[in-house]
């Protein structure tokens, strides 16, 4: 199957359009297969094999959910901010690095979605709660609005260049802003239970299989994210490329009317 | 000229032109004023309004800023004033400060009029209590007061030159600028409470978010005055 090429950005108007169907590639099932099969994993090790816990009973099982898309989202955050330096940075200034940071920031604000989702799920079932003012939650609630802002400055119009610079100059902002939001409603609160597995003293407090589970949740979300970050990528580059083709088609019509209208006048 | 002789003209400018227009005192202050009551009637009883207090100064204050932000950039982008000051050679940085400081002193005067909203409508004073009076209490309040003051012009004006002249930049406005002065929000409002004596507050409580407030305007500022150009440029 034809694919793209993310890096081309404009094309000539005597250039046949390349044939452009899917954004799918064969690297790209891989992923898909990976991801399907990592996902069969999660719901048989998630809701089967993982026993249910001693204090959070059945709830524990949304954990393996809420956790892998938390640290996701944290890492395609993290992707948005380098890459948004990456094309500030660089000579070139290429429209690559913002595609990349663009599809990260679509896919991380999903990710934390989830997370918010079930997290207040699972808060319901154990604090007795959906929400809490606590310091993670506050955080993470503040980090997905900041980024839904990013992704709507994405959509302000104007070329494809000024999208790109102007979106990679507030991914960078971003660096700035999340950890003073971060550190003030620490030192606003703190509720959340502290980090069972990521703690700095590497003392994981956490049975076998259920840790099992949670890494499984990890892998299978992480085929997810590497797998839609190759398609939105590539369906950026081509709503560019379309856009793109869309103008010079414009321009070629008016010539050929403006044509039509000289003749018609001799 | 110097950037900073040049941002201290904008800055001048600016302000001109908000007094010849009395928008800021027609229609700002009467607004931040109205929130203010308003906040009274939906809160309602005295022992609620004695608590939370401090954090309706802020709240009235961040509405007002999205206004005046507002405000400030549409006199630059009706005209083309913006691209004109870029075009003549004005320094981006310059810009940025000189915007920065005109709406400071905006916020400051606004800031200090409903501190004494609050003080007339919510019963609010000054802590008293401790070793030095109410000296200690008024050098925290007037810190905060600056420190929280250059955080929210450095965002305001930042965020504004981003939005401005694009088609729904109202609604983008507080959507970008909401979620990064959370903390000058939280800190500003534990500051106050530290100064005016909430629930028992004591002021030295309320150095460390003072700090929080200073760090977050020395970032803001640096940063801001970094990305200005790029954000404008186009």
């Amino acid at each position: 199957m034809t694919t793209i090429d993310p890096a081309r950005t404009e094309l000539q108007p005597s250039e046949p359009p390349p044939q452009r169907r899917s954004t799918g590639t064969r690297a790209t099932r891989l992923v898909g297969i990976g991801c399907i099969t990592a996902m069969g994993w999660l719901v048989a090790f998630g809701l089967g094999f993982s026993p249910a816990d001693r204090d959070q009973k059945e709830s524990v099982r949304i954990l393996y959910v809420h956790v892998p898309t938390i640290w996701l989202a944290y890492l395609a955050f993290v992707v948005t901010a380098v890459s948004s330096g990456l094309y500030l940075l660089t000579k070139k200034q290429s429209l690559g690095w913002d595609r990349v940071a663009g599809a990260s920031a679509e896919i991380g604000v999903a990710f934390v979605a989830v997370t918010l989702a079930v997290g207040s799920l699972w808060g319901r079932l154990t604090w007795g709660v959906f929400w809490q003012w606590d310091a993670r939650l506050t955080t993470t609630a503040l980090l997905f609005v900041t980024y839904i802002g990013y992704l709507a400055v994405r959509r302000l119009g104007g070329s494809h260049q000024q999208r790109a610079k102007r979106s990679a100059v507030l991914g960078m902002i971003a660096v700035i802003e999340i950890p003073l939001v971060h550190f003030s409603v620490k030192m606003w609160r703190s509720l959340h239970q502290e980090a069972t597995v990521a703690n700095l003293d590497g003392d994981t407090k956490m049975d076998g299989i259920m840790l099992f589970s949670l890494f499984v949740g990890v892998i299978a979300f992480t085929f997810l994210y590497v797998w839609l970050m190759l398609h939105r990528t590539r369906a950026m580059a081509m709503e560019d490329m379309l856009e793109d083709r869309g103008l010079d088609d414009a321009l070629i019509a008016r010539r050929a009317e403006a044509a039509n209208q000289q003749n018609g006048a001799h | 000229m110097s950037t900073w002789k040049v941002a201290c003209l904008i800055a001048v400018k600016d302000l001109r032109v908000e007094r010849r227009s009395k928008i800021v005192t027609n229609q700002v202050l009467p607004f931040a004023g109205i929130t203010m009551v308003s906040f009274a009637f939906a809160l309602d009883k005295q022992n609620v309004l004695d608590t939370v207090a401090p954090g309706l100064i802020w709240l009235a204050t961040t509405f007002s800023l999205l206004i005046l932000v507002q405000r400030s950039f549409s006199i630059e982008t009706d005209d083309g004033a913006l691209d004109a000051m870029r075009v003549a050679g004005i320094d981006a940085r310059a810009i940025f400060l000189g915007k920065a400081m005109a709406l400071a002193v905006q916020l400051l005067v606004l800031e200090i009029l409903l501190l004494f909203a609050a003080v007339v409508f919510y019963g609010e004073s000054i802590q008293s209590s401790g070793a030095q009076g109410p000296v200690l209490a008024v050098v925290l309040l007037v810190t905060t007061l600056v420190s929280a003051t250059c955080g929210l012009a450095a965002v305001g004006t930042l965020y504004g030159g981003l939005a401005a002249g694009f088609k729904g930049s109202e609604t983008l406005l507080p959507l970008l600028t909401l979620p990064a002065v959370a903390p000058v929000l939280i800190g500003a409002t534990k500051a106050v409470e530290s100064a005016v004596g909430t629930a028992g507050a004591v002021v030295s409580e309320g150095w460390q978010w003072v700090g929080l407030l200073a760090v977050f305007a020395v970032a803001f500022g640096i940063g801001g005055a970094l990305a200005f150009g790029p954000l404008i440029d186009e």
